[in-house]
């Protein structure tokens, strides 16, 4: 099967970008901030990347040349890539990895993903509509948990709101790229295989309003930047990221255990 | 003319409902509700699953296990597959599986919430409602403490031993126990 190129991008963007966020949950594994979180970190990136392993499978059948999950995800370049930049940012600042930046990142993600799941789920692609059934069921999950503690930390000390301010503030800009619309997303909205993200601004608008509301945060200023990831034009962070995801597929191409 | 019972076919759906959990051994495939069919096709019997969470590392073991069962007793070249339509709910586990989920430890889950249902909840919880005898019954009503069927509980951590499951605390009896999460 050889589908339009645009319906495979269209996939490509949504197993990326599950597939890329789960790799940063995934480094919070031993480092969480306390036991229980370190918990709720790994098993969201267990659902992330069991979502990004359906949509890479089927991707790979969209495209027709024979690649599979792994070929997709450990043997394409960083230009190859089509997720958001927003979910390649690292966990932190220089190393020192920020709470509060992860759980913003994770509410913001979250708060579009459910209604994009929910229009996938109504997709002209049959194997798209159906992991999209799926997959909301998480993101619902995802979302509570995130936003329950972004609500905690802005309605919380001092220092905990200061720092969930700054960490929605360094990302607000990074979600300008969802309301930029491209080729790929109108050609895959025309044929009925999902949404131009754009449209979902509404609904993401009045649930990011409410939840920032509840937590006490102020809703940053709109800016002009718009990031390019969902292009093949990432952040200087990619290539690390996927250096240390990739690295021993390549060098034990192939190998089980 | 009376039916032809295709008596493998049989064998091989009780073999594939028997299978346990690997990560809960106390209920078995059909408890879970994840067995959605045994059938024959070209000869060869089709057993049909549906995994629980997307990234549930059970799940492949799982279709392993079946294959084991069906093929110590005989049934060599079962093809078991996976399907993510419909999307498996806790709401298919069983009357029995609740049960066994009980006695195992674990509160069987609440009914799931249906779609569209808010997610967002930043009031503080009011006070369980009397719980519904049926639910109760059922095993779907109010999360209870599976050793003193108190009701007076409270969460943990949202995430536990398992992707579906929540660690809780009985208030009643100070037990800790894991809660398997509505999905």
């Amino acid at each position: 099967m050889t589908a339009p190129a645009f319906h495979t991008q269209y996939v490509l963007r949504l197993a990326d970008n599950a597939l890329v966020l789960g790799q940063r949950l995934s480094e919070w594994c031993g480092h969480g901030p306390m036991l229980e979180e370190d918990i709720a970190m790994t098993n969201i990136a267990l659902d992330l990347v069991g979502q990004a392993r359906l949509l890479l499978s089927h991707a790979g059948r969209l495209e027709g040349r024979g690649r599979d999950e792994n070929a997709l995800a450990y043997f394409r370049d960083e230009a190859d890539y089509r997720n958001w930049t927003l979910v390649e940012l690292p966990n932190g600042e220089a190393a020192h990895d920020d709470y509060a930046l992860t759980t913003a990142r994770n509410a913001l993600y979250a708060a579009l993903a459910v209604p994009l799941w929910e229009a996938l789920a109504r997709s002209s692609d049959n194997e798209l509509a159906q992991i999209a059934a799926k997959s909301v069921k998480e993101a619902r999950a995802h979302f509570r948990h995130a936003s329950e503690w972004l609500v905690r930390m802005g309605d919380g000390t001092e220092e905990s709101h200061a720092r969930a301010q700054a960490a929605i503030a360094r990302l607000w800009p990074y979600t300008n790229e969802w309301w930029a619309p491209d080729a790929v997303e109108r050609d895959a909205a025309a044929a009925g295989i999902g949404p131009v993200i754009a449209e979902l601004k509404p609904a993401w608008d009045a649930t990011v309003d409410a939840m920032l509301d509840q937590a006490t945060l102020a809703r940053p200023a709109d800016v002009s930047f718009v990031s390019t990831g969902k292009l093949g034009v990432h952040s200087e962070h990619m290539g690390f990221l996927l250096a240390e995801m990739q690295s021993l597929a390549r060098q034990h191409p192939g190998a089980t255990w | 003319m009376p039916a032809v019972v295709d008596e493998q076919l049989v064998r091989a759906h009780a073999l594939a409902a028997a299978v346990p959990d690997p990560e809960i051994p106390a209920v078995t495939l059909e408890d879970l509700g994840i067995l959605r069919s045994v059938h024959r096709e070209d000869g060869r019997v089709v057993v049909t699953l549906t995994p629980t969470y997307t990234g549930c590392p059970a799940t492949q073991v799982i279709a392993d296990d079946v294959r084991r069962a069906l093929s110590d007793e005989g049934i060599l070249d079962a093809d078991v597959r996976l399907t993510l339509s419909p999307p498996w709910s806790t709401d298919w586990i069983s009357a029995e599986g609740r049960r066994k989920l009980r006695e195992y430890g674990i509160a069987p889950p609440a009914h799931a919430a249906p779609a569209g249902t808010a997610v967002l909840r930043f009031v503080k919880r009011p006070a369980p409602a009397r719980p519904d005898p049926a639910d109760v019954a059922a095993g779907t009503g109010a999360i209870a403490c599976p050793r003193c069927a108190s009701t007076d509980v409270e969460r943990l951590s949202e995430y536990g031993s398992t992707p579906c499951k929540s660690l809780y605390r009985c208030i009643a009896c100070r037990e800790p126990f894991d809660y398997f999460k509505p999905y």
